[in-house]
């Protein structure tokens, strides 16, 4: 993103709007969480358009319970993830909307390519399907999810398809169908 | 009370929606049928992937008490294409095709989310008779969309005729479009910092001609089944998706609306030139079948206001930005230039280089929520592409709608939260 050039107003003027409110936000939270909050990147100074921060994973669930419930960032926008490659390999990104003022958060947590992250479905259970297409499309596992399994891909494919080292051609053929398991509906 | 069975019913007679008044209250108690001999009969009944009724393939594992859902799995991810892997591989430009393929109901208000996207991320200025081009698309698009639904919805409960009333329409619309850019379907009309080429002498008017229509089409179509009693009775309580489970399932757009979640991102965060036209944004507060029925069809009236303040408001102008680096030369250059020719391919095949950064784009498509995330490390892929699709949230949210709903239910819940397969599986 080119910060260096002032972007139109046709698309929002979402600096100008919400730039107090994202400072006295995330200026709480790193009072609250000094240590959970590992890095901030704020549109002012970094190539993003809404201030992206890093959270421990220890203290994410703490901080995005405090977003919610205090600073009123109550709606689960998106939660995907992306492989970034390197020690911490994996980030899950979490967008949340504030449904009063419409301002917007981006927060997100380094997870190496065994870690798994607590599930967010006590939260949000809307991210039961999200958490389920992450761990399809990027292996990561999540703890107390009460069903992952794989929800775009078939469910004896092998591989997880958006990680950047997965090939781009090749073919898997599963010529039987696979039933529904069962023990979905006792 | 103009009565539709009485013989002074008249038919031109101004709608007396106050009788079905939005705070509705109507009792939904009555779920199981007293004489059901099957009771506490467990049926596993599986419908779809290629089901008349479910829209596409989709499946739903049903676990059945009499006729009365007690459990359902939904299963999707048939027509899985890999469009976030084809954002990490193709070239910015390569990837405005595949954004037809999302909600191909509304492929134009794909194309314009995307270019949108990924101009706010190269900071990129598109000229205005672009961005008015634009938002007529997205409106267009919008009510096609809402058409389908609506009528798609009827037919599955049993009204055909009304879908032939709308259909006819959006036939036009498709014709609207043809002149735009060619194709009728899969538009691909954005391109990154302006528009695939004008819009054709006189076409605003033709769509000012068709918006007059497209009104009076609406307004009989409303007479024709809201006040209907067989309609009334199979969507009015049926389904109920309230507030709260709105928001726990992050439900946007109409389908929210419905239930009384007031956000419309074309009045909260506006972009393109959406402050400057004026329109309502119809909310109602049930949350049911019918809501979601009766908020689409005020849309669609909605959105053909804008359309007409837009048609008014266009002028003439370039369509492209100033920005050379996402401009495609000239065909004339092309042709009679080494250089330009160069430059053709060169754009073609290498594609423009995106600055480093990331952003979140949303937009309100015809379904909701519609945003693109893109993370680009320099270069002409982007690192990723993430698709937030309305749909998949949507859909999520069927398994808890019609539980405890009768299995005749589920094809009025479906049809109603109009959950579009491209969208859904990317």
């Amino acid at each position: 993103m080119n910060i260096q050039k002032p972007v139109s107003s046709i698309y929002g003027n979402w600096k100008e709007k919400f730039s107090s409110q994202w400072a006295s936000v995330l200026e709480a939270l790193k009072n609250q969480f000094p240590e959970a909050i590992e890095e901030v990147l704020l549109p002012e100074s970094h190539p993003v358009d809404i201030p992206t921060f890093f959270v421990s994973k220890a203290g994410s669930l703490a901080v995005l319970r405090e977003l919610k419930e205090v600073h009123g960032f109550s709606f689960l926008t998106d939660y995907t993830a992306s492989d970034e490659g390197g020690q911490k390999r994996f980030h899950l990104i979490i967008h949340l909307m504030n449904l009063s003022s419409k301002a917007r958060i981006r927060m997100k947590i380094q997870l190496s390519e065994q870690e798994t992250f607590p599930t967010l479905i006590p939260l949000w259970e809307g991210a039961n399907w999200a958490e389920r297409e992450i761990f399809d499309m990027f292996g990561i596992r999540f703890d107390g999810h009460p069903d992952l399994r794989r929800i775009l891909m078939d469910v004896r494919w092998e591989g997880h398809p958006l990680r950047k080292d997965y090939p781009l051609r090749g073919y898997q053929v599963f010529l039987t169908p696979e039933p529904i398991d069962p023990e979905l509906f006792k | 009370m103009n009565h539709e069975n009485s013989r002074n019913f008249k038919v031109d007679a101004p709608l007396d929606i106050a009788r079905w008044g939005f705070p509705a209250t109507y009792d939904v108690t009555l779920k199981k049928d007293s004489d059901d001999i099957f009771e506490d009969s467990k049926v596993l009944v599986n419908i779809g992937p290629t089901h008349p009724a479910m829209h596409g393939a989709f499946r739903c594992m049903a676990r059945l008490n009499g006729e009365v859902i007690e459990k359902s799995v939904s299963e999707f991810g048939y027509t899985h294409r890999a469009k976030e892997k084809l954002g990490e591989n193709r070239t910015y430009h390569q990837f405005v095709v595949y954004t037809d393929r999302l909600n191909y109901c509304s492929a134009l208000a794909n194309n314009v989310a995307y270019a949108m996207s990924v101009e706010r991320l190269m900071g990129i200025e598109v000229p205005e008779r672009a961005i008015w081009i634009r938002m007529m698309c997205a409106e267009l698009a919008r009510v096609i969309d809402h058409l389908i639904c609506v009528g798609i919805n009827a037919v599955d409960l049993g009204a055909f005729s009304y879908f032939l009333y709308g259909y006819h329409q959006r036939e036009r619309a498709y014709t609207l479009i043809e002149k735009l850019c060619g194709a009728r379907l899969t538009t691909s009309y954005t391109r990154i910092g302006g528009l695939m080429g004008d819009a054709p002498e006189g076409w605003e008017r033709e769509v000012k001609e068709w918006v007059k229509e497209t009104r009076d089409v609406i307004d009989e179509m409303d007479r024709l089944l809201t006040e209907n009693r067989i309609w009334l009775k199979r969507t009015k309580g049926v389904a109920i998706f309230n507030k709260e489970d709105c928001l726990k399932y992050s439900y946007t757009g109409p389908n929210a609306r419905a239930a009384g979640l007031d956000i419309d991102l074309r009045r909260d965060q506006p972009c393109m030139f959406y402050d400057r036209v004026e329109f309502d944004v119809p909310v109602a507060q049930t949350g049911d079948v019918f809501d979601r029925y009766y908020v689409r069809l005020e849309e669609i009236r909605q959105s053909l206001n804008i359309l007409t303040q837009c048609a008014d408001r266009i002028k003439k102008g370039p369509i492209w930005s100033e920005d050379k680096r996402t401009r495609i030369p000239e065909k004339e250059r092309v042709y009679n230039t080494m250089e330009g020719l160069i430059h053709h391919f060169k754009f073609f095949m290498t594609g423009f280089d995106v600055p480093t950064g990331e952003a979140y784009t949303p937009f309100e498509a015809a379904n909701g929520e519609l945003g693109f995330y893109i993370i680009s490390k320099g270069g002409p892929s982007a690192h990723r592409m993430r698709i937030r699709s309305p749909s998949f949230w949507h859909y999520q949210g069927l398994d808890p709608m019609i539980q405890g709903e009768y299995i005749a239910d589920l094809v009025a819940a479906l049809g109603s939260i109009n959950v579009i397969a491209g969208e859904l599986d990317r």
